[in-house]
């Protein structure tokens, strides 16, 4: 499928360079193939006739389940900038590499996309191990990065945009508004990694400050499917909420197990951060219905953009595909770059920096604006309940986009977390 | 007492999972002496296979004949991996006996075509099968035990599965050519066994055992092409734990494996009561080779 879709620009892009560089090669194909391998010190991104970026997502292994979207919703993006003239007047050129869900081929493809394709920017990563493998190679090469999943927080790098959501943009608006409407006792439930022992982190330092009870925390690995015991242990602590941080497959286990035994969202209300529109198709939304999530973007968060979007994206990849939050910050990630490119007149990775600082865009998940302390995006926060049609009702908003603090420094309970 | 009462049917619910996972692999590692990395693909060919029969019941059925495609699947299960053991059978593992090396690789081989295979038809994401209405729920033995039927529903499954193996390998004609080959393969063949068709035949029926267990599996969690991979570590610790060779080896490591497991988990987390299961395992096989029920045969000599 690649492939085709490759084939289907080669002859566009190969045509763009006959016509353009006046025939001085020949007009053979390996012109196109020897400026982009030789990469001399003039011979940069821009000056060829389209520009480059890397799409790096894992397209194979586990975790290509969840990445292969992003990389659709990217490739949508591109294509609709470049039927509307492309950047700086250059069409874009996606190289697109796979990840396939092992983080050193995520650093070393990143490598080859810097060094070799000498691209200007590249779109990529999911698992927070992909881009903690990613970052040093973005920032030994100064390149860029753009990160489109929620993560823990307590980063950033100079070389890397943040398009999904930290923490104070997710995790810990979603605990308050847990605390002032469901109740005061937690029980958190996470997958044996990084992302939820960091978040639980955060939410235990939160609920100690905010009047809050933790009354159990338990990880299981990821692929684990036998939630009998843990949920034994729930009805044991009588919490008021149970947070999910699961990951993957476990969800579906838990669930259906929850249902099984008799507790239903109206006897116990669980929350969870990594359950969107794709994961309730596989746990089936029976199961799920009424249950909470928060993310920044649901497929039926009612902007204009939004429609557009979703309608786009059916239109491209099936009509039984939804979207999701990481999908719409891929697609956005895409869209904010072209918009500092533009506002730089250059690709130039110093000067895109700088011309990021404080651009806005209007994304389907509402208007979003780039931070230029941390170069993470000012987002929205939504939290949503699952309906019996496998979509969400937000129940709440933040009302504006709530601006990105990795490190937690405006809370007072945060300050200890940022320091280490 | 609640919480114990509910952790005592939580054991042997997760010790019934773990025996129907088991007794497959049972039949095909501890009678056949085949190593069968593919054991955990005939699980996920038994779970959509149940998937299937689902989607047909809901195109081509009645709607309100829905409930009953789990009865109908069951068999289909049983029918769609036995079919494919059968075909791995006669186009492998024939050639590997006496090889336990080389059919650890070769089935390991055919388990990740076989798991590709799956994503190929069904896509890589999961897909999730709806349980039947009648076993939405459970029974409420007092007010907070409830006992899901779905769990007491495997708990049947596995004590039917495990009657009919008795039967059939204690009981009947067939069974007992089947003890004959596994125990001295030459001698039956002089005495007029046709080990060929015994060996296709036995392998078939525990790969079709795994397929039971893969739609029992439907009814816990979601169906995905890495589904039996997960259990496969855990099958082969029932076995070698239970002794090679014997039923009733296979039914108590489960039970040890699964109520331990269960009591681990409740006063450690999830993570450690699987690392406990395990050490305590590993100390065991020590002092114990070969496992709690030993066969007593000169062919393992």
């Amino acid at each position: 499928m690649l492939m085709r879709k490759f084939g289907k620009w080669f002859p566009v892009v190969l045509t763009g360079v006959i016509m353009l560089s006046g025939c001085v090669s020949g007009g053979e194909g390996p012109a196109r193939q020897t400026s982009a391998t030789e990469g001399s010190s003039t011979i940069s991104a821009s000056d060829s006739d389209t520009i480059k970026v890397g799409i790096l997502h894992s397209l194979s292994g586990t975790m290509s389940i969840s990445e292969v979207s992003v990389k659709d919703a990217e490739m949508l993006a591109i294509e609709e900038i470049n039927k509307a003239g492309g950047v700086l007047g250059k069409q874009i050129e996606p190289v697109i590499e796979d990840g396939a869900s092992d983080w050193p081929t995520f650093a070393e493809k990143a490598g080859k996309l810097l060094q070799q394709d000498r691209v200007a920017a590249v779109f990529g990563g999911w698992t927070s191990a992909s881009r903690k493998a990613m970052l040093p190679v973005f920032e030994q090469n100064n390149g860029l990065l753009f990160y489109p999943v929620q993560y823990e927080g307590l980063e950033s790098s100079p070389n890397i945009f943040y398009t999904g959501a930290t923490t104070n943009q997710q995790i810990v608006p979603s605990v308050s508004w847990l605390l002032e409407n469901r109740g005061k006792k937690f029980f958190l439930l996470g997958s044996d990694y990084v992302f939820p022992k960091t978040a639980n982190k955060i939410i235990q330092a939160q609920l100690k400050a905010e009047g809050g009870e933790v009354v159990g925390e338990e990880y299981t690995p990821l692929g684990h499917t036998d939630y009998s015991t843990i949920i034994n242990k729930i009805k044991a602590a009588k919490p008021d909420v149970v947070y999910n941080t699961l990951n993957g497959d476990s969800n579906v286990a838990f669930f259906k197990q929850l249902k099984d035994a008799g507790i239903t969202s109206e006897d116990l209300t669980t929350l969870s951060v990594s359950v969107a529109e794709e994961e309730i198709r596989g746990i089936g939304a029976d199961v799920l219905a009424g249950h909470l999530a928060a993310w920044n973007y649901y497929q039926t968060t009612d902007t204009p953009e939004n429609t557009k979007f979703t309608a786009a994206y059916k239109a491209k990849y099936g009509a039984d595909r939804v979207t999701a939050d990481p999908i719409e910050a891929g697609y956005t990630a895409v869209y904010l770059w072209k918009a500092a490119v533009e506002k730089a007149g250059s690709v130039d990775v110093a000067q895109v920096k700088e011309a990021a600082k404080g651009i806005e865009f209007n994304a389907p998940s509402g208007k979003v604006t780039i931070d230029g302390e941390n170069q993470h995006i000012y987002k929205t926060v939504r939290i949503g309940e699952v309906q019996a049609n496998g979509q969400f009702k937000e129940l709440w908003n933040s009302g504006e986009p709530v601006k990105p603090d990795p490190y937690l420094k405006t809370y007072e309970w945060g300050k200890s977390l940022g320091a280490n | 007492m609640d919480m114990f009462l509910l952790q005592a049917f939580n054991g042997l619910s997760v010790s019934s999972i773990l025996l129907l996972i088991a007794l497959g692999l049972a039949v095909t590692f501890g009678l056949m002496n085949i190593i069968n990395m593919a054991h955990g693909e005939m699980i996920m060919i038994g779970a959509y296979a149940t998937y299937v029969t689902q989607n047909l019941f809901l195109s081509y059925m009645p709607s309100s004949w829905f409930s009953a495609y789990y009865l109908v699947a069951l068999p289909a299960a049983f029918l769609a991996s036995a079919g494919v053991g059968w075909m791995l059978e006669v186009l492998l593992i024939r050639h590997l006996y006496g090889r336990p090396l080389d059919s650890l690789l070769a089935t390991w081989g055919v388990g990740m075509i076989l798991q590709q295979l799956a994503r190929t038809i069904f896509g890589a994401p999961n897909v999730g099968v709806t349980s039947p209405s009648w076993l939405n729920g459970g029974v409420a033995v007092t007010e907070s035990i409830t006992l899901p039927y779905t769990r007491l529903f495997i708990i049947l499954l596995v004590a039917v599965v495990l009657f009919c193996m008795y039967i059939y390998i204690y009981k009947t004609a067939a069974g007992r050519r089947m003890r004959a080959v596994m125990q001295n393969r030459n001698m039956a063949g002089c005495l007029g066994i046709s080990t060929r068709r015994v060996d296709g035949l036995t392998f078939a029926i525990g790969s079709g055992i795994a397929g039971v267990a893969g739609c029992a599996l439907t009814l816990l969690g979601p169906i995905g092409p890495s589904i039996g991979t997960y259990y496969i570590v855990d099958a082969f610790m029932v076995v070698v734990l239970g002794g090679v060779g014997k039923l009733i080896g296979t039914v108590t490591g489960a039970l040890g494996i699964g109520v331990f497991n269960t009591l681990f988990e409740t006063y450690t987390s999830a993570s450690i009561g699987k690392v406990l299961v395990f050490a305590c395992i590993v100390a065991f096989l020590q002092w114990k080779p070969r496992g709690l029920v030993a066969l007593r045969s000169r062919s393992l000599d």
